[in-house]
């Protein structure tokens, strides 16, 4: 088992490495100089692009300015934004906040809308199930900006229950003004792990070993629990974890269509204004997230199915 | 050439035509939900294709008097915020919505067969690294690959058919790698090799053909998600750029008219795209589920 963990570590340490390279050697395939990027269209003098190139240190050999960009990166130092002109760290120290609550809310809407249906889906052939995957269908080709805009037009415009824009004040202002976002956010995942759950209880419900659960005369709720549900989680783990960083990219559509102050909007608005430095931060944290929900994947399905334990290399 | 090896003559030819005769079978056969996708398909196709002659007003004429005018004889879903003809710009908006999955599913389907039968074929270190420089990929979400793309390159269409392009690549390729792995366990396979053909014919002449119904299918799911992505980014503003009709862009520009009240501006095309990205799930699963059917003989 350690071993495996520490093979897992260095996997994904190296899938760190290569994609934070290629997120940093974004900015220099660039087309133009970078030092031109940063001074942002003012007609440069020969000593203020020798100045930017000096400060952002521009001449040294790409690998070079990686390490240095990483190093500082790992102590929590993203360089200076070109658009805000403050350190990128303080910028997203004070958004992470509300897209952390965004992506949790809508995460928790996932799991438990995802989880409810499936399972119903699968426990009740019939109308029920064609209702369900009828609903999940169509939820899951709902991108969450279309989702955005019917649930302001409804719930915000119509019949007022929520607000339209911005973000709240205090838990409770906060949690009023995440519901839709978050609903919006969690719409079509629902419907994914909806399906995922569905066909993989489908699946265990016709397994001979829940017949013979059945048969030895368990009742149903622990032959549900023990024989369904645990079997059928597996295959539910693996693609939470894999949607995650999506769920965190996606922010950016929804945190827009509701003008919430998160770093989701904030990657939007750098892209427009090629702030790299803010970009080059978010896409690493991005990255980042991706790597450690694959991870936390990896340690919890050995605790789910101990077979993967047996098995694993 | 074919038929030196006794008895495989075929293996890998002939189901196009048999696909023909029993196309139409074949898609009543699968429930009335995949015959109405199909329709769904065909009518979306058709609509961008014939959009100057379909679409009943020019899509770009901006009449202020008409602005946010309800839907109505003069126009039949309303106008925009602009007083353009919201109708028409949906018609025109399937045009560039389409175009766009289209491209990034033809480049991921053929940069990713190839990666899939060449790992699949060669396996050892070449199917290893392979493996390794799509898992790169895979962190990437194909949203954040975009957004990158569009920061380096600029907005507009290019970069984010590009990137999302690039990011689609490892789901072809871990399906067609699988997918030949399988394959060349059969006999046939094993039958070729003992003919002496070399692998490049064997793997693009006979095992291809063979699995391009099973890509194909997840091409078109693809083409779905790829749609729903690229609307997105329109939508916020990096992707097809105004006044170019676009589904995703439409929305955007129509979401203070909600505020106002006027909801078809963006509702229309926040409901076309849900209804093109349902019918091209729909049609996609249903055929690779009718593959995998007669797969296992069932």
């Amino acid at each position: 088992m350690a071993r495996f963990i520490i093979r897992r570590l260095g996997g994904l340490g190296v899938t760190l490495l290569l994609t934070s390279f290629l997120v940093f050697g974004a900015m220099h395939v660039a087309p133009g100089d970078p030092a031109s990027f940063l001074l942002k269209g003012r007609s440069p003098t020969p000593e203020a692009v020798a100045a930017v190139r000096a400060q952002f240190h521009l001449d040294d050999p790409l690998f070079v300015q990686y390490g240095r960009w990483i190093g500082s990166a790992l102590t929590g130092d993203f360089g200076r934004s070109v658009q805000f002109r403050q350190e990128v760290g303080g910028l997203l120290a004070a958004r992470l906040p509300t897209t952390v609550a965004l992506v949790a809310y809508a995460a928790l809407i996932m799991v438990l809308g995802g989880l409810v249906l499936g399972f119903l889906s699968a426990m009740r052939p019939g109308p029920v199930d064609r209702v369900i995957l009828l609903g999940t269908t169509v939820a899951v080709a709902t991108p969450s900006f279309v989702a955005a805009i019917a649930l302001i037009s409804l719930f915000a415009v119509g019949l007022g229950w929520f607000p339209t824009f911005g973000g709240g004040e205090g838990v409770l202002g906060t949690l009023r003004h995440l519901t839709l976002p978050a609903i919006a956010l969690g719409l079509s995942l629902v419907g994914l792990l909806a399906r995922v759950t569905r066909a993989s209880a489908v699946e265990e419900l016709r397994r001979d070993h829940v017949e013979t659960a059945r048969l030895r005369g368990l009742p149903e709720s622990i032959v549900l629990r023990r024989h369904v549900a645990r079997n059928a989680l597996v295959p539910v783990v693996t693609v939470t974890g894999t949607v995650v960083s999506g769920l965190i990219v996606a922010t950016a559509i929804v945190e827009t269509a509701f003008g919430l102050p998160g770093i989701g909007s904030m990657l939007v608005q750098s892209v427009v204004t090629r702030d790299f430095p803010v970009v080059q931060a978010i896409c690493l944290l991005v990255v980042l997230a991706f790597v450690l929900a694959n991870l936390l994947v990896d340690l919890l399905l050995p605790v789910l199915d101990p077979r993967t334990r047996q098995y694993a290399p | 050439m074919t038929a030196v090896v006794p008895g495989m003559a075929g293996a890998g030819k002939g189901a196009p035509a048999v696909a023909r005769r029993r196309g139409l079978r074949w898609v009543t056969a699968s429930g009335p939900g995949f015959v109405l996708a199909v329709g769904v398909l065909v009518l979306l196709v058709l609509t961008a294709v014939f959009a100057p002659l379909i679409a009943p007003a020019d899509p770009y004429l901006v009449d202020l008097s008409a602005s946010l005018a309800p839907p109505g004889p003069g126009h039949l879903l309303g106008a925009d915020d602009s007083g353009r003809d919201i109708l028409s710009r949906l018609v025109y908006g399937a045009r560039t919505s389409l175009l766009g999955p289209l491209a990034v599913v033809a480049i991921s389907t053929v940069v990713g067969v190839a990666v899939g039968l060449v790992a699949g074929w060669r396996g050892g270190w070449v199917d290893a690294v392979l493996a390794r420089a799509q898992e790169v990929v895979f962190a990437f979400p194909g949203l954040l690959v975009a957004v990158l793309a569009v920061a380096v390159l600029g907005p507009g269409q290019l970069a984010p058919v590009l990137a999302m392009a690039v990011a689609f690549v490892p789901y072809v390729g871990r399906l067609v790698r699988s997918l030949v792995m399988q394959e060349r366990q059969r006999t046939y396979v094993s039958a070729y090799q003992v003919g002496g053909f070399s692998s490049f014919t064997i793997a693009v002449r006979h095992v291809l053909p063979n699995i391009a119904g099973v890509v194909l299918a997840q091409a078109v799911v693809n083409f779905g998600y790829a749609l729903m992505d690229l609307a997105a980014l329109s939508y916020l503003g990096l992707g097809v750029q105004p006044p170019t009709a676009d589904w995703g862009a439409m929305v955007s520009d129509g979401q203070t008219a909600i505020l106002e009240g006027a909801l078809v501006q963006a509702l229309a095309p926040g409901v076309a795209i849900v209804v093109a990205v349902v019918a091209f799930t729909v049609v996609g699963e249903g055929v690779a589920d009718r593959l995998a059917r007669r797969e296992t003989g069932r």
